[in-house]
């Protein structure tokens, strides 16, 4: 029973769509936030919208300056980062290599499960009882930090690392551990000189899914961080990120005015991070091969 | 239960007393009103009771923001804009350009509380010293009477019109006729429960927000114009009569004078029926109950 050679054309011609529309939307997006942004920058210079350091779009005259908000996203990112890559890859390890039984599939859907938690829920668990207790900790004037930002998208973050990882670490072939363990390496010594080593790539990757992850993230940053434009000097102060500009103000702005215009020039900025952060990893994954 | 009786029963008066003109001109069609997120729960508490009386009409209520609405009645996406501010002076423009003529018309009043810790022993400042406290340039507590504690500023987003509207009132413009900003140290949170809850939790945050929310965990402080007083709490009376300095109208605008479904919508919003729904959502009536 083959499948006709004409079925098969058409399967193939209707993959081959998929794949060339996705690389047109995202040119179609670009695009879109090239039209709408542009707008800006017939009245402001580019090197004033990325440098300036003060944010206030509706003041007379008005002030695009986004560099508190780049930064502010950076902040919250690297902290989350830090946070939960090796968390992520301690718990990958656990579900994979350690736990056995009832534990290993536990362990498991706890993940799934907190990959489905909406943001706007992770955000307000945030607010009501992260934000009190990083204020009683470190006493400050409020707990809506950056701090709080970064621990509560390391959590968001968390799921698409730990199941990745472990994707990859499931993926190293049985010989590798069965001959390190055979050369007389302990079972520490086989994950972190064999295993980990081994599933590198996939780590990687999976590091690369979470900073994109939290960098896009809007609902839980714009309820936690406190959203004060300034440059941000330590994890303790508040933060305003650039995604939690752009909800928190597309709602009420003058359609095609320059307030308007501004928030697609930080979209076209979100873009380019997240281009580069993403050509970084494939040049860095094909150097691997 | 007892809720859904009272509503058919206003129901039934409203359409007996209005009997004769309804049996002349049956209301049909659907209505589109769109604008101010403060709006939102009023505007569609008034479309329930108007459909409710005019049961062939739909009413349909999104927010989204004031200059969300504005742009759709510039756009004739929507018959009503609801705002909390009026339309600035671009707008206008870019609405007669278009050649529609919006028409001005106010449907409620809205205080704007200023809040603080009830454990906080400043219980009223004027409005020069809030202009300093939001500006940045009295920082702490002991400058306007209270105890030496830093303050922790919070303020609604910018695309709120409660923060455009306590800016233009509260912050004025500086010597050089500049409009004064808020600190950039200013937590820019995004709902007025927000507000609430930072305050209540934290002893030294100062805040604003409808005094629809004010509640027992939030102080509310009494406003003056000068320091010789009087200072003002926000309430159904000194917003009304204007004591209370930090108030403003919510309006509707319209495309040029309202005919039809439009007209009769807002014939409603006017009337006692629409002005008490005003008070059950916790805000100003325009005028005292009959």
């Amino acid at each position: 029973m083959t499948p006709r050679p004409w079925q098969e054309r058409v399967i193939e011609g209707l993959i081959h769509l998929c794949g060339i529309s996705s690389i047109v939307i995202v040119a179609l997006i670009f695009l879109f936030l090239m039209k709408e942004g542009i707008a800006l920058f017939r009245t402001e210079s580019v090197a004033a919208f990325l440098a300036g350091d003060r944010w206030y779009p509706i003041s007379d005259p008005p002030r695009f300056g986004i560099l508190p908000l780049i930064l502010g996203s950076c902040v919250v990112t690297v902290g989350a980062i830090a946070l939960s890559v090796p968390f992520g890859i301690a718990a990958a390890l656990l579900v994979s290599e350690i736990a056995k039984g009832w534990v290993k599939e536990t362990l498991k859907a706890g993940i799934e499960l907190l990959a489905a938690i909406p943001s706007v829920v992770l955000g307000f668990i945030g607010m009501a009882l992260l934000a009190p207790v990083i204020k009683d900790v470190f006493h400050l004037p409020t707990g809506l930090t950056a701090l709080t930002g970064s621990l509560t998208l390391a959590l968001m973050a968390m799921p698409t690392i730990v199941s990745i990882t472990e994707d990859a670490l499931a993926a190293v072939p049985r010989g590798y551990r069965e001959a390190a363990l055979a050369l007389g390496a302990t079972r520490w010594q086989m994950m972190h000189r064999v295993l980990l080593p081994a599933a590198r790539s996939g780590i990687f990757a999976a590091t690369m899914l979470g900073i994109g992850r939290v960098i896009g993230e809007t609902m839980a940053v714009m309820m936690v961080t406190g959203n004060a434009a300034v440059i941000p000097h330590t994890l303790l102060r508040p933060v305003r990120t650039m995604t939690a500009t752009i909800a928190a103000e597309m709602g009420e702005t003058v359609r095609g005015s320059e307030h308007y215009a501004a928030l697609f020039a930080i979209g076209i900025v979100l873009f380019i991070i997240s281009f580069i952060i993403n050509v970084l990893a494939d040049l860095f994954l094909h150097r691997e091969d | 239960m007892r809720y859904g009786w009272g509503r058919c029963l206003t129901a039934v008066s409203i359409a007996l007393g209005v009997g004769a003109a309804a049996a002349a001109e049956e209301l049909t069609g659907s209505l589109q009103i769109k604008g101010s997120d403060t709006m939102v729960n009023l505007a569609q508490a008034w479309a329930e009771e108007f459909m409710a009386i005019h049961p062939q009409v739909t009413v349909a209520v999104t927010g989204g923001g004031s200059g969300t609405g504005v742009a759709a009645l510039i756009g004739g996406t929507c018959d009503l804009a609801a705002t909390s501010r009026k339309m600035s002076p671009k707008e206008i423009t870019k609405a007669t350009a278009k050649g529609v003529a919006p028409k001005e018309w106010i449907a409620a009043l809205d205080g704007i509380a200023v809040v603080v810790h009830p454990s906080n022993p400043v219980k009223r400042l004027t409005i020069e010293q809030l202009a300093g406290i939001f500006t940045g340039t009295i920082r702490n507590w002991k400058d306007v009477g209270g105890d030496d504690a830093g303050i922790l500023l919070l303020s609604r987003e910018v695309n709120s019109g409660t923060h455009v509207f306590f800016k233009e009132h509260v912050l004025g413009k500086d010597a050089s006729g500049h409009d004064r900003e808020f600190s950039q140290e200013a937590l820019l949170l995004p709902s007025s429960q927000a507000i609430a809850d930072e305050v209540a939790a934290n002893a030294t945050a100062i805040g604003y927000y409808g005094m629809g929310y004010a509640n027992p965990q939030n102080a509310v402080v009494g406003v003056g114009t000068s320091a010789a007083g009087p200072f003002v709490a926000p309430s159904e009376a000194s917003v009304r009569s204007g004591a209370y300095p930090i108030a403003r109208p919510l309006l509707f605008y319209t495309r040029g004078g309202p005919e039809g479904l439009a007209k009769a919508f807002l014939d409603y919003v006017l009337s006692p029926e629409g002005q008490a729904v005003v008070r059950r959502i916790d805000f100003v009536p325009i005028a005292p109950a009959s």
